[in-house]
């Protein structure tokens, strides 16, 4: 009797630290979706409201109407989906390659590949800048989508995950003549299908969360997407506090329904990109 | 005829491999090279209106970054944002999927959902979203103080909470995305080692100690190094939430000043050592880790 009543006291205690853990979670984002429809001033008076007294559309017309973030987000959209066809079909390429054909060296580059995982990409940003400047790429959809368009991750995690793929089925389909790019075609293409989504997924989150880089290239208006346009409204219109939350909702709602849609693939892409071969 | 088709494989692999690994070296390593011959010339406004006027200054930017207190204290913040902020994540990370991953727990899904809800949100827009939090007269964080009697702090605006309240931003942002990992790492471990340890009398702490902690290893390692490379490299949430650099330069990061410097200054050489400093910082540190733990995974 006593130890079931002691093992309901810990189920409880354990249930309510998630709980509180979850809460703080969701609070700030709660708060900036529920900020974003209240009238101007109202989350600034005080004592300040934690929900709109009359709800108003008024900051997301604002936004798309004055300040131009439709823009931003078709910006945002466009090089993000950019960035993920084309790195998707050259990352699986390469990690196909390094996982299945036998050629020479394959190891060692595998190694090099595997230790500049840890070079900081921000040390690169100089130069890059320097070397786009001098292509002519500086405010230009290439700037952003260049450096992004094959990434050491993606060819490590998709390495990884071929890896598991049957050599007796690629080798008949080798007796039957089919060619290299074929095989990867129409048999490896399918069977990586989950890594796929999981690649596709990263490499869209963490394009359209990318600031810095975007900071750098992106100065003209017409081309910034939505964290720098973001960032940019925050320096002209810090104390609007309702317009600021509707532009936060407007660039974290696509990411959040995104990873809501795919969070299976999300999840075990990640565990699988940290298990050791 | 095996061989025919073992340099047909070899030569699919070739250009296979072409397109991905030539945009690496070209738009990756080779500018991480180049930094640091930009850092030994002295690439300013005018270098970059025609590149002629760029000089080879030896290691002289070296020499101003040490004699340079911005540098040092800007090194001091990032060191404490690292050694601070990436313990209290994994902290907080490893309690939450202990308890995800409990056998009486219900709802996982529903947990985990919520804590990685943060981890996929845009950087800019919840330091937006804190910067306001942490408001002093109508911020949530003052408010709730209120409720419970306490007196307000200016989070943001106080050289003694600055940074500290940057380290719990990113705390809130990155514990679900560690706490994953560490999940992965607990379902890994064999249920027997437990059956094994009860028969012989452990109790809970002990098997944690003895069972937990030490098969957790390459997910520690894994974490720590992860983390600490990302934490180092710290920009967003100071440069959206104390655009000046904060009370007393108080936030201002290695990255932030490398900006600075060479973006907003133009002094793309000097930025260069800045960067190519904190990439020697963020080498030692990995390979310190490797040691300190490597060992152990």
């Amino acid at each position: 009797m006593r130890r079931r009543l002691s093992r309901f006291a810990a189920a409880t205690a354990i249930h309510a630290t998630l709980l509180a853990l979850a809460v703080a979670s969701l609070v700030p984002l709660a708060w900036m979706v529920s900020a974003s429809f209240m009238p101007q001033g109202e989350a600034t008076a005080f004592p300040p409201a934690l929900v709109p007294s009359r709800p108003t559309l008024d900051n997301y017309v604002d936004l798309f109407a004055r300040l131009k973030f439709g823009r931003a987000l078709a910006n945002s959209i466009l090089f993000a989906a950019t960035v993920t066809a084309i790195s998707l079909l050259l990352n699986t390429l390469a990690g196909y390659a390094l996982a299945k054909l036998r050629f020479r060296r394959r190891e060692r580059i595998f190694d090099g590949l595997v230790a500049a995982l840890v070079l900081p990409s921000q040390v690169a940003m100089l130069p890059l800048f320097l070397m786009l400047r001098a292509l002519g790429f500086i405010n230009t959809a290439w700037g952003v989508v260049l450096p992004g368009m094959a990434s050491l991750f993606g060819i490590f995690l998709v390495r990884q995950y071929a890896l598991s793929l049957p050599d007796e089925l690629l080798d008949a389909a080798r007796v039957d003549g089919a060619s290299e790019f074929r095989i990867y075609r129409s048999i490896v293409l399918p069977l990586c299908r989950p890594i796929l989504v999981s690649l596709g997924i990263f490499t869209f989150l963490g394009s359209w969360n990318d600031f810095l880089w975007p900071l750098i290239v992106l100065s003209d208006e017409r081309r910034q997407t939505l964290p720098v346009a973001l960032a940019n409204l925050l320096g002209e219109h810090a104390l609007d506090i309702e317009l600021m939350m509707a532009g936060a909702v407007l660039t974290v709602l696509p990411v959040l329904v995104l990873f809501l849609a795919f969070q299976r693939y999300y999840i075990e892409g990640i565990t699988l990109g940290s298990v050791k071969e | 005829m095996r061989s025919e088709r073992r340099t047909g494989e070899a030569r699919a692999a070739f250009w296979m491999l072409l397109p991905a690994l030539s945009l690496i070296a070209v738009f990756f390593v080779l500018p991480i090279l180049a930094s640091f011959l930009l850092s030994l010339t002295d690439f300013d406004l005018y270098a970059l209106a025609s590149p002629r006027n760029a000089r080879f200054v030896g290691l002289a930017n070296y020499v101003r970054l040490a004699e340079d207190p911005t540098f040092w204290k800007a090194l001091r913040n990032t060191f404490l944002f690292v050694l601070a902020g990436g313990p209290a994540s994994v902290a907080v990370a490893l309690g939450a999927a202990l308890l995800v991953n409990a056998r009486v727990t219900r709802f996982k899904t529903l947990f985990r959902t919520a804590f990685f809800a943060p981890v996929v949100t845009t950087m800019v827009a919840v330091a937006t979203v804190w910067r306001f939090l942490y408001h002093p007269r109508v911020g949530l964080f003052n408010r709730a103080l209120d409720l419970v009697g306490l007196a307000p702090i200016d989070w943001l605006g106080d050289p003694r909470w600055a940074l500290l309240s940057i380290c719990l931003l990113a705390v809130w942002k990155n514990f679900g995305y560690q706490a994953i990992l560490f999940v992965a790492g607990l379902q890994a471990i064999p249920e027997s080692l437990y059956e094994a340890a009860r028969i012989e009398g452990a109790g809970p702490w002990q098997q944690f100690r003895h069972i937990t902690l030490p098969s957790l290893a390459p997910t520690f390692l894994f974490v720590a190094v992860t983390t600490s490379i990302g934490y180092f490299q710290l920009f967003s949430e100071p440069y959206v939430m104390t655009p000046d650099g904060g009370p007393l330069g108080s936030t201002l990061s290695v990255a932030f000043l490398m900006y600075r410097e060479g973006f907003r200054w133009w002094n793309l050489g000097y930025g260069a050592a800045i960067a190519f400093a904190l990439f020697a910082v963020i080498l030692i540190a990995t390979r310190l880790q490797l040691q300190l733990f490597g060992r152990r995974a």
